[in-house]
Formats: structure tokens, sequence, C-alpha cells
């Protein structure tokens, strides 16, 4: 018994064309499917849910009953990206995050884009995560966001967009790493027939990158994580393991005269640069969230007196905005003098009155979210959605049209994927990249690639029930 | 090294080899009852005393049946020194520090935590002869040993860990022999007997020491088997080794020359150890075997209190501040 794929009409799938017929660029990879016993591939299958299990890769479910761990289901058919395709994304990444990069030093300092009217400037100045502490000041090596995990996704006709900008704490690179470790067992045969470009070498590059920021030869380094009850622990342990640098927590640092220190067996040692996986408000409970027990007291002055260097930067969350991202096309305008060369989906700001009165009116079209949320909460998905639920939303936007935008609903595009070890259909997928900022910007050739295994589902979050793919990106097309 | 991470590891150390000994505890009085005449009842009492977890067992259970003290010791969330707790705190104890352990040991004892959570699944307690699971959990942590052996670095962090495992070794070991004061023989007639004679082969088996200690003194007699385990100089279970080897692990930390102390530790730690190292089984059997054998249990406590003063205490305590979080 083979498995026999088949695609969902009417979307863009990413191994076979309108026709069936497989896309040139997985030719190889559609005849192993085809060819191989549907006993095979699901053994290949459970091999691959055992290795995750045996290596703890686990996420955390806050509320969730059955205890906390949780497997983020690796779905073993890989998403395929050909060699030209990613260039573009590349290019059109390292665009996309040089200007941020910009308009974050720019507005914390002479602020010239508000100035100049190119965007409002309550929109930043009032937002809950433009950083007061942080005026005036320019990170080292003027690098703000350092590590970046965007959100692309493709429409009907198979082109990208980019749908989030994430630039506070991005997680989700272990995964990248340690799934293609599986993925490596499972089909050792095709990597190098393929010519797919290798991930591994991301823990290296992370390491030079968090050194640039320090002028010490050999900077103490270490990976700040909330603790072991963060959903993303898995991930901080895994990377200071990789890179080989301390995992540390707030209580295990200090400050003295605006010098960071470990609390260490043999007393305090300086530590110089912090991959830090804490939000930014809570740091430092002198300089931001009082209340915060996971932060370092002290920690945002020993910063601004260029003491510790911090990854990424304090206060680029007001970047990251989805109110923000209606503007970067005009952010990259302003500062570059440059096309995007990746599009954002068209958003509709309900702030502007136009706009608000087109969402109003088309809401059962459109997908509603809250400026400030994250994780597919606050969201509203309106050809999905009941009466009631549009006209709660009607009244929540006109009470509070500043903290929501609208989107068409995009009809992602689809990979096949396997489903209950009964067949091969196509479910929607994102793309999430991550980009490094050091001594240059360097895009990754793997991304993260979260799938909707939920039939005609469009929520990927590992949250609300989305699994996940290697990504295997082509040296040729 | 992190004073947390130091504090984990040390941890690590003293969860696992406790995993290790309680399986050791019910696979030696299961076969200790396998081999008793049919007309004497089952004694699984004296293995919950020795544990010092009685008045857990007792506020949960009335008598001490066979499978409910299995379950208790193994299965029991509620005891905090059950094979479920031990390898449970001492995965938690891992994932804390995972980013220290090699691959290969993470995976190992995850491994072992689920096969254990399986076990507790299956209700292993209620099988007629359970001793293949605990055999294999014994053998899941000696592997788990061989492992950190042969690739771990022997910089602070395998000390620390060592501290854990010797001094964790000493208590169990006090433990084990005090099992024999708890045992009731029949009648004071009875010592001596083959009955007797059993009972003391048991022990030693439990320690893996039996065919050492034939080798070594020939006669199984009570003060022979109180020497072994608690002088012996070379009997890597012996109370007196154990606590050695924590001290040399005691030295590495410091750095210091080996001799005398230079923290109160090592003090108390040197304390204990040369005491051992200069008393002979009269010494023992003056002080009364019980008695001797508490007094070594308060004193490898206080060891650990002072290992904490010296080396983990923390401005902070780190699981109020995680659990803030949640």
């Amino acid at each position: 018994m083979k498995f026999e794929p088949t695609t969902q009409p009417g979307f863009y799938d990413e191994m076979y064309d309108e026709n069936g017929e497989v896309r040139h660029h997985c030719i190889k990879f559609d005849e192993l499917l085809k060819n191989s016993p549907k006993k095979k591939l699901n053994r290949l299958q459970f091999a691959a849910d055992k290795a995750q299990m045996a290596m703890g890769m686990t996420f955390n479910v806050y509320h969730d009953k059955q205890g906390i761990e949780k497997i983020l289901h690796l779905d073993i058919i890989p998403r395929i990206i050909p060699g030209s395709e990613w260039q573009l994304l590349e290019r059109g990444l390292i665009q996309r995050i040089d200007a941020l990069n910009h308009f974050l030093q720019d507005i914390y300092n002479e602020g010239k884009i508000l100035k100049d009217k190119i965007i409002p400037e309550d929109l930043i100045l009032g937002s809950k995560d433009y950083l007061e502490p942080c005026k005036g000041l320019t990170p080292p090596k003027g690098i703000w966001c350092h590590i970046t995990g965007t959100d692309l996704v493709r429409d009907k006709t198979g082109a990208y967009f980019i749908l989030e900008d994430n630039l506070r704490c991005p997680s989700g690179v272990s995964y990248m790493l340690e799934s293609r470790e599986i993925i490596k067992r499972a089909f050792p045969e095709l990597f190098n027939r393929l010519g797919v470009r290798p991930v591994s070498n991301y823990s290296a590059r992370l390491f030079n990158m968090l050194q640039h920021l320090s002028d010490k030869s050999k900077p103490v380094i270490g990976v700040l994580t909330p603790g072991i009850f963060n959903s993303a622990y898995f991930e901080h342990s895994y990377l200071a393991q990789q890179m080989g640098v301390e995992l540390v927590s707030g209580m295990d640092l200090l400050v003295k005269d605006k010098f960071v220190y470990m609390q260490t067996t043999k007393g305090l040692e300086q530590i110089d640069v912090l991959y830090r996986r804490i939000d930014d408000v809570f740091l430092d409970p002198m300089a931001f969230n009082s209340d915060s027990l996971l932060g370092v007291p002290g920690l945002f002055e020993a910063y601004k007196a260029g003491n510790i260097g911090i990854a990424n930067a304090p206060g680029t969350g007001v970047a990251d905005d989805k109110a923000v991202y209606a503007y970067v096309p005009r952010i990259i305008k302003y500062y570059l003098d440059q096309d995007p060369i990746l599009n954002n989906v068209p958003t509709y700001l309900c702030r502007e009155e136009k706009d608000r009165r087109y969402v109003l009116e088309h809401i059962e079209e459109l997908v509603v979210k809250e400026t400030n949320a994250a994780g597919g909460y606050g969201m509203l998905i309106g050809p999905k959605s009941t009466k009631e639920e549009h006209e709660k939303f009607r009244r929540l936007i006109q009470a509070n049209p500043n903290n929501y935008i609208a989107q068409p609903t995009l009809s992602l595009s689809t990979v096949p994927t396997i489903i209950d070890n009964q067949q091969v259909e196509g479910r929607h997928v994102d793309l999430r990249p991550y980009i490094l900022y050091g001594k240059e910007i360097e895009v990754i050739p793997g991304a993260l690639t979260r799938v909707a295994l939920k039939k005609g589902s469009l929520v990927v979050n590992s949250s609300q029930g989305g699994g996940s793919k290697d990504t295997w990106v082509l040296f040729n097309d | 090294m992190l004073s947390r991470v130091a504090n984990s590891i040390y941890w690590l150390g003293r969860y696992l080899e406790r995993t290790e000994n309680y399986a050791r505890f019910i696979d030696v009085n299961f076969n200790l009852m396998l081999d008793l005449p049919g007309d004497l009842q089952e004694q699984w009492e004296p293995l919950i005393l020795a544990t010092g977890d009685d008045s857990i067992f007792r506020s949960k259970f009335d008598r001490f049946d066979k499978k409910e003290v299995i379950y208790f010791l193994a299965f029991d969330k509620d005891n905090p020194n059950s094979i479920i707790s031990s390898v449970t705190s001492a995965r938690e104890n891992a994932r804390i520090i995972r980013e220290n352990l090699t691959k290969e040991t993470w995976e190992k004892l995850n491994e072992t935590y689920h096969f254990v959570k399986k076990g507790a699944e299956r209700k292993e307690w209620k099988k007629e002869d359970p001793r293949a699971f605990f055999e294999s959990v014994k053998n899941q942590i000696l592997l788990l040993y061989g492992l950190a052996d042969n690739t771990v670095a022997r910089t602070e962090g395998w000390y620390f860990r060592q501290l854990g495992l010797f001094l964790e070794r000493a208590d169990k070991t006090s433990r084990i022999l005090d099992v024999k004061y708890h045992i009731l023989l029949p009648s004071v007639e009875e010592i001596g007997s083959p009955l007797d004679f059993l009972h003391w082969m048991a022990l030693l088996k439990s320690v893996t020491a039996f065919n050492t200690y034939r080798r070594l003194y020939g006669n199984i007699d009570p003060s022979g088997v109180v020497e072994f385990l608690v002088l012996n100089k070379y009997f890597p279970r012996s109370v007196f080794y154990c606590l050695k080897e924590a001290e040399n692990c005691l030295f590495k930390i410091s750095g210091s020359n080996g001799s005398g102390f230079s923290n109160s530790a090592e003090k108390t730690m040197g304390e204990l150890r040369s005491k051992l190292e200069f008393d002979d089984v009269n010494d023992v059997i003056e002080t009364g075997l019980h008695e001797y054998l508490e007094n070594l249990l308060v004193k490898i406590n206080k060891i650990s209190d002072k290992i904490d003063d010296n080396y983990f205490q923390i401005k902070d305590n780190f699981v109020s501040q995680l659990n803030r979080q949640g």
C-alpha cells in the first residue's frame, strides 16, 4: 500500500501544481513518497515521534491539567524551497531588518520619521512597548534587532507575504535545529541528492553574533531565561548548551557599580553579554515593571553604562506591533529609499476612519487582530465566525479602534502532510526564517514551518493544535 | 560554576543514587521473603522503618502489606523519597541544568523517567513478581553512571555530582544495615540460626557485597558484616569509603591540598571520616549498632547542610520565583 497525496482545491500546494503534477524542485521527494510503502513511512513517523520524546523536545502548556509537557508534532514530510526563491526571501528579509533597525534607532533618538509625519507620533510614543528609559540610547554597535524570526505566508498564487515581524524574543529555532536532526535520520539518502543547505551552524553564528556585542576578545556570555516553567525553556537550555555558554536566571545575577555578575561557587564572576529570553518589562524591576521577580535590579543602568550587551536590545517590541507593521513598507522607503522586496499582507488600520468603515462593513470576510496580542489569541477569523461574534468585534473595534487591525482572509499555501497514518493531504503552513544581525545581517537557510493539522484550519500556533515540518532550502532549483 | 547549577547537580547525584538504592531495597527484601520458611509471616515493616518515612506510611495505610509497601516505596507520589518521586526530582534537576549535561545523559535519564511512569500506569506493585521492573530501574541508573564515567569531564560539576552520589550512598548503606536491627527474629534463640544467617546474607546481597564479603571475610557473622559495610577501606559501598570519596570531592571543589579543612563543609566531613577511619567494630558494638547508625545519619545530614551553606546559598528562593511565573 502506498500513499496517494491529495491537495486542497483552490489553494496553492507547494509540492503539486493545480493539475496534480509535481513541482520541479520536489520531483525526487515525490518519487520517494510514491515508491515507499505506507508502512515504512508510518514507521519513520513513529520513530520521529519517539526521538522527540527521548530528546525531551517539549513545550509547556499553561492551564493544561494533562501535565505540563507536550510535544510539537513533527510531520516527516518536509517543506522544500528552491534556491532562487530563497534568494528573493533572503534579500527581502535583509532589507526589512535593515530598515527596522534604522527605525528603532531613529524613534529612540532624533525621531525624524515622526517629525516628517510618515508615522503618526501617538502610535509610537503612546505605545505601551515604547520604552521611555531607552530614549537617547544607542545600543552597542548600533544594533537593536539581533535576532528576528519573521513570519511569512504564501497566497493562492504562491507569492510570499510578510505576516509579522517578531523582533522581541522569537522562539522556535531549536525546533528548526532538532527537527533537522530527526528528519536526517528518516531520509538520510535525500539530503545529498537534493542539495539541502545545512542549518547546523546556527549556534556557532549566534555565538559569534553575541561575541560581537562586546569589545572583549573572550566575553562571558549567558542565555537569560525566566526559568523552567517558561514554555520555551527547552529552547533556552538547548541554545546555551549548543553554544557552550551559561544558562542564567535573574536570581543568578546581580549588579554592582553598574557591572553585572553571576553568582558562582567561587564567588562573583562578571558577565558581558546576555541573550535574554525575558520580555523587556521584566528585565529590570528598577527600570520597568517593579513587580518583576524574573529580572535583575540595576541591569538597565549597567546596560546604559555600556557594561553589558543585551540581545535583542530593550525597546525593540515597539516595532513589531501589528499597527506599526502596516507602516513598514513606508519605513523601508523612508530610510533606504527602496521599494520593499517582500510585501505586507494588505492591512486595514481601524484607527484610520476610512479603513475602519471598510472593516466594519466587511468584517465577515476579514481577519481582525488585536494590535498587541500574540499566539493567535484575541483574533477573529471572519468567514469562520458566527453573526454574534462579528457583532461583538464590531463593538470592540468601535470602542477602541486603535487596538485593532484587519486583513483579508489569506488562502495559505499547503504542503502534503501525513494524517493519522492513513493518508497524505495538503495542510496549511506558514514560514518562520531566522535572521541574525551581527557584523552583517544574515538569514539562516532554513526555517520553522508550522502546519495546521486540522483540515481547513488556518491557525498554526503550537498552543492551538499546530504541528511543524522540517524546511529544506535547496542550493539549486 | 553557578551556585544554582552546582546545587542542582548535587541533588541530581543524590536523587539518582536514591532511586537505585530503593530499587535494590525492594528487590532484596522480595528475595529474602521468598527464602523464608513458610510458617513465618513476611516482614515488610523493617523496610519502611529503615527509610525513615514510616509516619507518612502509617498515615496512609493500616498495615505493612507487601503490595502496599512496594507501592509506597516505588510509586507513591505522596512519599517524597519513592522511586517515582526521586526519579522525577532527578529529572527536574537535570532539566534545570540540561545545558550542563551530555545529550546521552539527558536522554537516558528522560527514558528512565518515562519507564518508571509507565510502570506506575501498569500498576507494577500488583504483580505477583515485580522484580524484573526493579532490576531494570537499577540497570538503567547504572547505565547512566557508566555514561557519565566515560563522557563527563572531571571539572567542578563532576565533583558536585559525585559528592551527592557518595553522601547519598553512605546514608543508604547505613539505613540498609539498620533494617537488620528492625527485622524481628521469632525468638532470642534464633540469633545465629539459619534464619538469622539468611537475613545477613540478604543484607549483603542488597549492596552487591555478598561475594566480596565471602572472599575477604569467609564466615558470615554479624560483626564481620558490620565492619565490612561501615568501616571497610576498599568496598565502594561501605560508609567509610563513601565518606572518603565525598571528602575528596570537597577538596577538588575547593582546590585545597587534600588535608585539614578550608571551610565548614570540609571540617564536618573530615571529622566524621576520621572517626570512622579510626573506629573498629568493637566501638560500633559498644555504642550499639542502631545508635551508631543513627548518629551517622545525623552527621551526614549535617554535612549536607554545610555544603549548602558554603556553595549553594543564594540570595533568593529560586522555586518561589519560578512559581510566580507560571
